[in-house]
């Protein structure tokens, strides 16, 4: 019976959300195809981990070394090769996350199978692998068909499925590793923790979210004082910290921070997926921006399509106006 | 030390209304501001800013029409010494995997020891050229860099990883790293500056100049084929206030305030 495989992503000893997210997608399509759902897990002393996702998929295979202690795109270039060459599994998924986007081109590129990219979903019509993607950040959708192959490979997008319970009882069979040499051309060195101190944006009840739209340095006051007026916090996309214009403890976003306060404005955020994914779950979002179309206004509660310097400053004094009237 | 950068040609589309247009594979880009691409404008910089320090030259390549010249003049007046732009009607359809074969038909004739280019490309998004180039060059590789540090033989690079964490990865040169935004300023470009690039040469070469067939390129050659292009179905539609901005600012206020946020 053919297999799908899910490579586990784990780092530090944690399996990392997007593993449970396409075991999930991964069930649904072993079981359109009639295949075998297969967690690949590749490290060292990780057999508790390896318990753990016993329970999402029919089987985990095992390859535990010494050499795999950290992700390598190499090493697991070399492991993952051989996997697919013995189990030609049918798929191959693997985290659109910065592991798999150094590793999943470069093993595509290896075995020559079709690779699939940030896919936001998939489906098998007949022997054809269709895969739904996003392009210019988000502004529209794609249906893509992949060349015919025996084997695919796809990346996944992080949160593209929701990760369901465990409901599965799998064995774990343990495959040989076959890094016999010293991987000289890449090593691993060490993690980089963000520096300590600095604000804790995901400790604000209220957060003005700042992007592009803000155009210039010399404007931030403008959204600052709007932050203030709220009694919180000034965050931002990418964008800004990228300019320098706030420092990387204020972004929100798949490389910065997870926020979820009672209320986020967004401001000239145009909306691309990593900023949407560290702020969707907030209470109550109100988005200002000049696009109509900005993907911002399909994740927000209230949207105005204007240009935030004309909304901001008033919004800013008929605040500041009902906090007085309070007190 | 002798850089290559590869630079794509590509809409500005952030802050822009786009449309689909009326085949549906698509955008509709008569009107759009076409640029560098923002990943590429970090990794060009980067790339002349080793130069100076250690020598060498920089030569910036595109796929690209016409059109495309202007990215490769932002590169000459930015510090790049050379410019080529591979161009063929038959590598329209290309996705990332086309383009590295593309790509690497040319870059394996050139002498090299470091290639950069961008993370991710912002109108496909493929983030898969660099490390295929590299598998194909079959030399190593490092995507998502954040800072690059050199000793003898190879290179030390801190790879941005989720939720502000970074690793710090050692790969032996030569090599293909994919740079991600913010790993340095890029300089402005003085007038001067653009007019002395205007004078520079860019050398353009076709698919029989690279070796290739039809069958390597467009369509034929990649691993994906665009069917259909849509608009994102909404999950949750934002309800829309509107008014004059003193109409609109007062309606805000009111609704934070009934949330008891004021």
């Amino acid at each position: 019976m053919t297999e799908i495989f899910v490579l586990a992503e784990h780092r530090q000893g944690q399996i990392r959300d997007i593993t449970f997210e396409m075991l999930t997608k991964g069930k649904e399509l072993a079981g359109n195809t009639s295949s075998d759902l297969t967690a690949v897990l590749l490290g060292k002393e990780i057999r508790r981990q390896a318990e753990i996702l016993s329970k999402y998929a029919k089987r985990v295979l095992l390859v535990e070394d010494t050499k795999l202690e950290n992700f390598n795109s190499e090493a697991y270039k070399k492991t993952l090769s051989k996997l697919i060459n013995e189990h030609k599994p049918l798929l191959t998924m693997i985290g659109h996350t910065s592991f798999g986007v150094d590793l999943a081109p470069n093993l595509a590129a290896t075995l020559k199978l079709p690779l699939a990219t940030d896919c936001i979903n998939l489906e098998f019509e007949g022997e054809t692998l269709l895969v739904t993607r996003q392009m210019y950040g988000g502004k529209v959708n794609v249906k893509a068909t992949v060349r015919k192959a025996e084997s695919y490979i796809i990346t996944v997008r992080q949160a593209a499925f929701a990760a369901q319970k465990p409901a599965l009882n799998g064995e774990i069979v343990e495959a040989s590793s076959p890094l016999t040499e010293e991987i000289t051309k890449k090593r691993f060195i060490m993690y980089v923790l963000p520096p300590p101190g600095g604000i804790d944006i995901t400790a604000a009840d209220a957060l003005v979210g700042v992007g592009r739209g803000i155009k210039d340095e010399g404007n931030m006051p403008i959204v600052e004082g709007l932050a203030k007026s709220l009694g919180g916090v000034l965050a931002c996309s990418r964008p800004i910290v990228d300019k320098g214009w706030l420092s990387n403890d204020r972004q929100v976003g798949s490389s910065g921070k997870t926020v979820k306060p009672k209320l986020y404005i967004a401001l000239g955020i145009s909306g691309a997926f990593q900023h949407v994914l560290g702020m969707k779950n907030s209470d109550l979002i109100i988005a200002v921006n000049k696009d109509p179309n900005a993907p911002i206004f399909n994740f927000s509660d209230y949207g105005v399509v204007e240009d935030l310097f004309k909304i901001v400053p008033i919004l800013k004094n008929k605040i500041s106006e009902l906090k007085e009237a309070k007190t | 030390m002798d850089l290559i950068v590869c630079v794509k040609h590509v809409p500005e589309t952030a802050e822009a209304e786009i449309k689909i247009d009326s085949a549906g594979k698509t955008i509709e880009k008569t009107g759009l501001v076409f640029d560098i691409n923002e990943w590429d404008d970090y990794a060009l910089e980067e790339a002349v800013r080793i130069k100076e320090k250690s020598g060498g030259i920089v030569t910036a390549i595109t796929v690209g029409s016409e059109d495309a010249d202007s990215t490769l003049r932002k590169c000459l007046a930015r510090g790049a010494d050379k410019a080529i732009r591979l161009t063929d009607a038959k590598f329209e359809g290309s996705d990332g995997y086309a383009m590295a074969k593309i790509l690497h038909s040319l870059i394996k004739e050139l002498p090299f020891h470091l290639i950069l280019t961008g993370a991710l490309a912002g109108d496909d998004g493929y983030t898969m050229v660099g490390p295929i180039l590299a598998e194909m060059l079959g030399i190593p590789h490092a995507t998502m860099v954040k800072k690059i540090e050199f000793s003898n033989d190879v290179v030390k690079v801190n790879r941005e990883l989720e939720g502000g964490l970074e690793e710090i990865v050692e790969v032996k040169l030569p090599t293909v790293l994919t740079i991600q935004t913010g790993i340095n300023e890029p300089r402005y470009v003085s007038i001067l500056g653009i007019r002395k690039a205007m004078k520079k040469e860019i050398k353009v070469l076709g698919l029989a100049d690279i070796g290739l067939s039809e069958n390597d390129v467009g369509e034929a050659g990649s691993w994906m084929k665009i069917e259909k292009m849509f608009v994102p179905p909404v999950e949750k539609q934002a309800e829309f206030i509107k008014g004059t901005p003193e109409e609109v600012a007062t309606k805000i206020a009111e609704i934070i305030k009934s949330k008891g946020l004021i």
